[in-house]
């Protein structure tokens, strides 16, 4: 049986990469090109092929309208609470856009779900994994901010399912980040996790104790990035450019892509210079320029660094300690590079951060580890287990427009809450329930995750029926509901839709719209498959060559299976998977004798009561017909 | 798979009617099997019983979470992910209530909480019908104010009204804020000295629950309610105090 490989996955706003952990160490995946991190843009090229990662990047400028970015923004989110988004991203929206519907963007004359854009990241990051391993991968571990409310964890399992991935676990990156730092260590101690990405900002702060990594608080803004670092500095060269050049390019999404590109080239070069220039040649041949020092770089961004600390301060209270009851502080996320960012840290914390792995890469070595641990674990990973919690207290609304909070946030996943409810007048059948996720009094200030009905109650008179409602956070932080009427003892599973998610039979819908759209990815698959079937038949062929029953065959029969075994060598190293599955039936048909003297033989030591051992139980079998029959689906 | 047998609370688990494990059969079997290590079913059991604990207010934290941490290694839905579904809605069951028992008993009024209501008995706060009385009329949740904070309490609304309206009009008085402060400190150091009385009961609570004395027992229940009803108070006084020194 060919190894199962869980790969974890780092789904960023900017860049993405998946991990694996290989004897006993986290390593990246590589991708196509060789480079680690696949950014986070997705493509449409003039022939609706899909483009991802770093050849994607030329057609935020080139084809602003065919490319997309930062998509991370926007899932699990409904189109009335991206308004700020719009002004700032150069998102653009469907225009046949209905009430309530999942928000589509366009990439050319088509459109496309936030699951979907991320699923063709996904995607890549499956390929290259495949490619990596020679095997097919089909299961994976994704990180989501800590933050991430139940919508946008949905989201993100959607977006795996679209991709042709079975997500075992959503795990938060700063968590992921402690495991990555924590597998060499096993240490006791209290540690906090700054993760300060590209458009997300998390705080985590854990107990490590004997390899259980218990997250005592959890705290952040979804929506504060690197991204909003990159907004100020582009709306001061738009601005310079008006009052220079007397242009407004601020509606060219392409001088806006130029701009965008300068400016983080610009950002990253003052991390190690005191100043820096950059240029952008505008459309139409005229040319921006601008000094920046290091000075005015941290003045500017300094509103934006500071909003970090609201979260770390609270995350701190809710765990009930002070700075300098933290023993470690591990930096992650590419905005940490940012030396007033680490000075900030520094202070708050009053120790000098952890910075020794890479902050882009360490989220995907952390995933990578979980991944190992769900697969069963490793010498490595031994007694590791990660105890996490629920960012967002979950309620729902009351008489009067309240929230009643029934599991606060920072309980321990899995956690449950258990609700009685009861009707209003004689006979009602149904009891309307509206599910929320926030801190707010109100459930207008919270975040509405679903709203359903609980439907064919018996008939009783008002208040006679008790219904019990089990609201269950699963370890993936997302939310399962079910209900029962403990009078009639009558069990009825709710299915909560998500006030701003895609529903089963969409997710089914774009599994399959995948699969049209992207017969190559099919075909990679079938062959990665077929040549793993191959190499698992010549194996077995190598090991019947050293049973007793090889020398029972005859010469022609030798030859056959000779000249079949070198067809299906040769078929592999080309790219026609059906062929490859052709010889392997070939040698399958071949090989037929073989296999039936070789468990001839294993029933005849049988029989002679000899005692077999496991080894020998495994040499009968084995021979090439134990591999079960090549299946063509297409 | 093997279980190392250690001195630990898993060899003294479960509660006193022991079910055989579904999967091999073994007697030893409560959230999981001590012999084969699967998870089994959930049972409706009270906290306590789930962490194999007699019904005592009296717990060593230390060893508490100890408990947790091994019951978690157990339970845990990673331990199950490729386990069969069965399997791992169990372990989802049986992990989210491990956690629920534990967020209740690690925290010394919740846990008295919980046990005051295994009794039946409801605290003014969590009463449903006040609160929703209180909702339907739009007001306040009326709380009894304790006798003897009745004159502090009066005098320290007065004062929090006043620091509320120089805030607004951005005047400042030194003297006022000073006085609030203080009482913001005698506050704390009452509720502190709730704790220790509270400690007091539980050492009653369990001697009664030991000696299986209905009428101590209910004494000690009156006792608790009485003062958790009265930590709740000074609490929300606190918290507004806080709530307007801080901002």
């Amino acid at each position: 049986m060919p190894q199962d490989f869980i790969i974890g996955i780092d789904l960023g706003t900017t860049n993405s990469l998946a991990a694996f952990m290989q004897d006993g160490v986290p390593v990246v995946i590589p991708g196509e090109d060789g480079v680690n991190l696949v950014p986070s843009v997705v493509a449409l090229d003039e022939k609706n092929q899909t483009i991802i990662g770093n050849a994607a990047r030329k057609y935020l400028i080139d084809t602003p309208e065919r490319a997309v970015y930062s998509i991370k923004r926007l899932m699990g989110r409904g189109v009335e609470d991206i308004t700020e988004e719009l002004k700032l991203f150069p998102f653009r929206i469907a225009d046949d856009l209905e009430a309530g519907e999942v928000i589509r963007i366009k990439l050319g004359d088509r459109t496309f779900t936030p699951p979907e854009i991320s699923a063709f990241i996904l995607r890549q990051l499956k390929r290259n994994a495949e490619r990596y391993f020679g095997a097919p991968v089909t299961k994976a571990v994704i990180t989501v901010p800590a933050y991430f409310n139940d919508a946008q964890r949905q989201a993100t399992k959607d977006a795996g399912r679209i991709a042709g991935l079975d997500v075992l676990r959503l795990v938060n990156e700063p968590t992921a980040a402690s495991l990555a730092y924590g597998l060499d260590k096993k240490q006791s101690g209290t540690i906090a996790v700054y993760d300060f990405g590209g458009g997300t900002f998390d705080v985590s702060i854990l107990k490590l104790h004997d390899g259980i990594f218990e997250v005592i608080a959890t705290n952040g803004d979804t929506h504060l990035g690197g991204d909003d670092i990159d907004n100020l500095l582009i709306a001061i060269a738009i601005a310079d450019i008006r009052g220079d050049l007397g242009r407004d390019v601020s509606h060219s999404g392409e001088d806006v892509a130029r701009i965008r590109k300068a400016v983080i080239e610009a950002k990253i070069a003052l991390s190690s210079e005191p100043s820096t220039r950059f240029e952008v040649e505008l459309s139409g041949g005229q040319h921006y320029r601008r000094e920046i020092t290091r000075q005015q770089f941290e003045d500017l961004i300094a509103p934006v660094i500071q909003r970090t600390l609201v979260p770390c301060k609270q995350a701190l209270k809710d765990a009930g300690l002070k700075p300098a009851q933290i023993d470690e502080v591990v930096l992650v996320g590419g905005s940490t590079r940012i030396p007033k960012v680490r000075e900030l840290v520094e202070d708050l914390f009053q120790r000098k951060p952890h910075s020794e792995l890479n902050p882009d890469e360490v989220v995907a070595l952390g995933a990578a580890v979980q991944a190992n641990i769900l697969s069963g674990g490793s010498e490595a990973t031994r007694d590791m287990l990660l105890l996490d919690v629920t960012p967002l207290s979950l309620g729902i609304e009351v008489a009067g427009g309240v929230t009643d909070k029934i599991i606060l946030r920072n309980s321990t996943i899995p956690a449950s809450a258990t609700q009685h409810y009861t009707t209003q007048v004689d006979g009602q059948a149904n009891v309307a329930i509206h599910v929320l996720q926030g801190e707010r009094e109100l459930a207008k200030d919270c975040r509405s995750l679903a709203r359903f009905d609980l439907k064919g109650i018996p008939p009783m008179s008002a208040g006679m029926p008790r219904i019990e409602l089990r609201f269950l956070i699963d370890a993936n932080g997302i939310l399962n509901v079910s209900a029962r009427e403990q009078r009639s003892g009558k069990e009825a599973e709710i299915q909560v839709q998500p006030s701003y998610g895609l529903s089963d039979e969409q997710v089914e819908g774009m599994i399959l719209d995948s699969f049209d759209h992207a017969e190559d990815d099919f075909r990679e698959r079938q062959l990665i498959e077929a040549r793993a079937e191959a190499d698992t038949i010549l194996a077995a062929l190598d090991k019947a060559r050293m049973s007793p029953a090889w020398g029972q065959l005859t010469s022609k029969e030798i030859s056959a299976i000779a000249a079949a075994e070198a067809n299906v060598k040769d078929s592999k190293q080309r790219d026609d998977y059906k062929a490859i599955h052709e010889k392997i039936e070939a040698l399958n048909q071949a090989t037929m004798r073989l296999a039936e003297l070789m468990m001839d033989s294993a029933v005849t030591t049988a029989l002679k009561g000899k005692s077999m051992n496991d080894e020998e139980l495994g040499e009968g079998p084995t021979a090439p017909h134990a591999i079960s029959k090549a299946e063509f689906t297409d | 798979m093997t279980i190392t047998h250690d001195n630990s609370l898993l060899t003294v688990l479960g509660d006193p009617a022991r079910d055989a494990c579904w999967s091999c059969g073994d007697q030893l079997a409560s959230h999981f099997c001590t012999h084969c290590g699967k998870v089994q079913p959930p049972k409706p059991v009270d906290y306590f019983t789930f962490f194999g604990l007699p019904q005592r207010l009296q717990i060593d934290p230390a060893k508490l979470e100890r408990a947790f941490y091994e019951l978690s290694r157990k339970l845990h839905p990673d331990v199950y992910a490729q386990a069969t579904p069965q399997e791992r809605e169990w372990s989802l069951e049986q992990s989210s209530r491990l956690n629920d028992a534990y967020r209740t008993l690690k925290d010394p009024i919740k846990r008295t909480e919980y046990a005051l209501g295994l009794a039946g008995i409801e605290l003014e706060e969590q009463s449903k019908s006040a609160t929703e009385a209180a909702r339907a009329s739009g007001g306040m949740k009326k709380q009894i104010v304790p006798p003897d904070l009745l004159e502090e309490v009066f005098e320290l609304n007065m004062q929090l009204e006043e620091l509320r309206m120089n805030k607004k009009m951005g005047e400042d008085d030194p003297a006022l804020l000073e006085e609030v402060k203080q009482k913001q400190s005698d506050l704390e150091s009452k509720q502190d000295a709730l704790s220790v009385e509270l400690q007091q009961i539980w050492k009653d609570w369990d001697q009664a629950q030991e000696a299986t004395s209905e009428a101590a027992i209910g004494c000690a229940n009156a006792k608790m309610l009485d003062l958790l009803n009265r930590r709740n108070y000074i609490r929300n006084l606190l918290r507004d105090v806080n709530e307007l020194l801080e901002a």
